[in-house]
């Protein structure tokens, strides 16, 4: 092997590990080019998104699951937060966990009755279990406030230090964000990934591989509960303010749509899927009122011609070309 | 090794399967042959919990497993391939195989997500293995190309290399050489004497009767979903019951 080829060897054995310290770096740097409050507060929003599709995508893209129904955790994350800090004085990151542990108990009692269902029938209940949250949020005003919304929630702090501006949000937010993208990777290179694949694939197939696949499917679905919870308690920190609005079905909906984007069963896609989705209404604000058009017209799109998701149906396009030109230059 | 005692199924008051008995000895090629719809697809599904049987009892290695659920009687070490091929399209080469090691990799999602250096040697161990699984099965140089793209001679291969790459006690072949030609049958044949001289344990499921009468330690023929013979190839060939139920008819046919 020539010193290059060694190189090259390397740095595709370790590419996972290299993507993501280059990202890391990226994200450490950025506030010193970018310091806009604006544009932070928008790749915030990106971080606290891609929290949640990372646990969706596991759930929709590894176990080939549906949900349309993450926004409820997202939204009982985020007041369970702010009725733990303010109604009950819980300082905030216990807090935090204590509702983790809470709505993955939550997802867990539901999941164990919905997972039986399939298809269609796994969609509309979890369409309806969003139903359900959201109307408590809206309806029972002396706990969440109602629809005027809930205020007040303190700052995450260490200390004297809180996570008041942009700038330490990004930081706090995209720290957040990093951890549940390396545990997602971690997840999915390993039996356990494997496995969730092999489920989504055919679920005889993967009985067969010595899968349980019932359960499999209800630990999925906790854990993307937990990784929408988390991501709603850090919601709530960071606009100190939240409302039932934030949390209905068409935030479920978007929530989907980022993992068809980003391409079912791709962590990475995950990230981009996020970003992509909450920054379209900022590249076209003249169709602001037309989002939810725009949003199902690409859900649409991208079903009908790469059911895969876009970057995963790219990324596979280029894979199966370069396999079959290479099988044709064997042959030749 | 596997037991089976007056194993029958309905489906629906109508019998698929009555009364089957047979043993699958240690270190031996056992056929299942019969004509089409004799019920040797409901008797797989059987064995390895895709279908609870509707009255008697599976053992295998001693133990009662017909009442178990499909993944754990995976997990007693036996493995199979499907009739009509049931690999990940989407999965590369490699992986597919990978998942045939999916018990051996852990099932913690915890530990999964923390990838200590301990998880990580193993997935190490895990994947060299996959490797040489594949090397055997002469698929080394496609282990990252999608496995939907293969040939279809390839896909079976694939799956053989699945099942058989996490060391099964045990491996029941589905009609692993329907639909190839004369030439890959002959390789699919050639790897399944390997394994057998390897000292795998296997239960054919065939209706290639030259691979079946070449290969096999011990026929079982199954008709109307009763057991009418057992024996070693050429008892069965000049079984007169057998030659009426099965190979008559082949004659005629072929």
């Amino acid at each position: 092997m020539t010193s290059k080829q060694k190189f090259l060897y390397f740095i595709y054995l370790h590419r996972t590990g290299l993507t993501v310290t280059g990202l890391s770096l990226a994200l450490l740097f950025f506030p010193v080019i970018e310091n806009n409050p604006y544009t932070l507060g928008l790749t915030n929003l990106i971080a606290i998104n891609a929290i949640i599709v990372l646990g969706l995508n596991l759930f929709i893209g590894y176990a080939g699951q549906i949900s349309l129904g993450h926004a409820a955790f997202f939204g009982l994350g985020a007041y369970g937060s702010a009725i733990a800090t303010v109604t009950f004085e819980i300082p905030p990151w216990p807090a935090m966990l204590l509702v983790a542990i809470i709505v993955a108990l939550v997802a867990l009692l539901i999941g164990i009755p919905i997972l039986r269902l399939s298809g269609h029938y796994l969609a509309m209940a979890t369409l309806g279990l969003n139903f359900v949250v959201h109307t408590v949020l809206l309806q029972w005003d002396e706990v969440t406030g109602g629809p005027s919304g809930f205020s007040g929630i303190p700052y995450l702090s260490f200390g004297k230090f809180q996570f008041d501006d942009e700038v330490r949000l990004h930081y706090l937010l995209w720290g957040f964000a990093l951890v549940g993208l390396l545990l997602c990777l971690n997840l999915v290179r390993s039996g356990v990934g494997r496995g969730l694949s092999a489920l989504a694939g055919d679920e005889v197939a993967a009985e067969a591989l010595g899968v349980n696949t019932r359960n499999s499917k209800i630990k999925i679905f906790v854990l993307s509960a937990v990784f929408a919870s988390i991501a709603g308690s850090l919601f709530a920190h960071c606009y100190s303010f939240v409302s039932p609005d934030s949390f209905g079905i068409f935030t479920s909906a978007d929530l989907v749509i980022m993992v068809v984007i980003g391409g079912m069963g791709s962590i990475w896609g995950s990230l981009f899927g996020a970003a992509l989705i909450t920054l379209l209404p900022e590249w076209m604000d003249m169709f602001e009122t037309y989002k939810d058009f725009v949003h199902g017209g690409i859900l649409v799109l991208v079903l009908m011609f790469l059911p895969q998701g876009l970057i995963t149906g790219l990324v596979e396009m280029v894979k199966t070309k370069l396999a079959l030109r290479r099988q044709k230059d064997a042959a030749a | 090794m596997l037991q089976l005692d007056q194993v029958s199924k309905k489906f629906g008051g109508l019998p698929a399967l009555s009364d089957v008995s047979f043993t699958v000895p240690k270190g031996k090629l056992t056929a299942l042959i019969g004509p089409n719809g004799a019920g040797k697809s409901t008797l797989i599904n059987c064995i390895t919990g895709v279908l609870e049987p509707s009255s008697g009892k599976i053992q295998f290695q001693q133990q009662q497993i017909d009442n178990l659920p499909a993944y754990q009687i995976s997990r007693l070490g036996i493995s199979r391939t499907f009739q009509n091929l049931k690999i990940f399209p989407r999965l590369t080469v490699l992986d597919n195989v990978l998942t045939g090691l999916t018990n051996e990799g852990g099932n913690s999602m915890l530990l999964a997500m923390l990838r200590l250096p301990d998880l990580r040697h193993r997935e190490r161990q895990l994947r060299l293995r996959a490797l040489e699984s594949l090397d055997r099965f002469g698929l080394e140089d496609k282990a990252n190309w999608p496995a939907g793209i293969l040939a279809y001679g390839d896909k079976k291969r694939v799956e053989l290399a699945r099942a058989t790459v996490g060391k099964p006690q045990l491996i029941l072949l589905d009609e692993p050489v329907a639909g190839l030609n004369a030439e890959e049958t002959a390789a699919v044949g050639e790897q399944l004497r390997l394994l057998r001289s390897a000292g795998h344990t296997m239960l054919l499921v065939e209706h290639d009767m030259d691979l079946v009468m070449e290969i096999a330690d011990q026929v079982v023929v199954l008709d109307s979903g009763k057991g009418i013979a057992t024996g070693t190839p050429d008892e069965v060939r000049r079984n007169p019951l057998v030659l009426e139920a099965y190979l008559g008819r082949m004659d005629a046919t072929a």
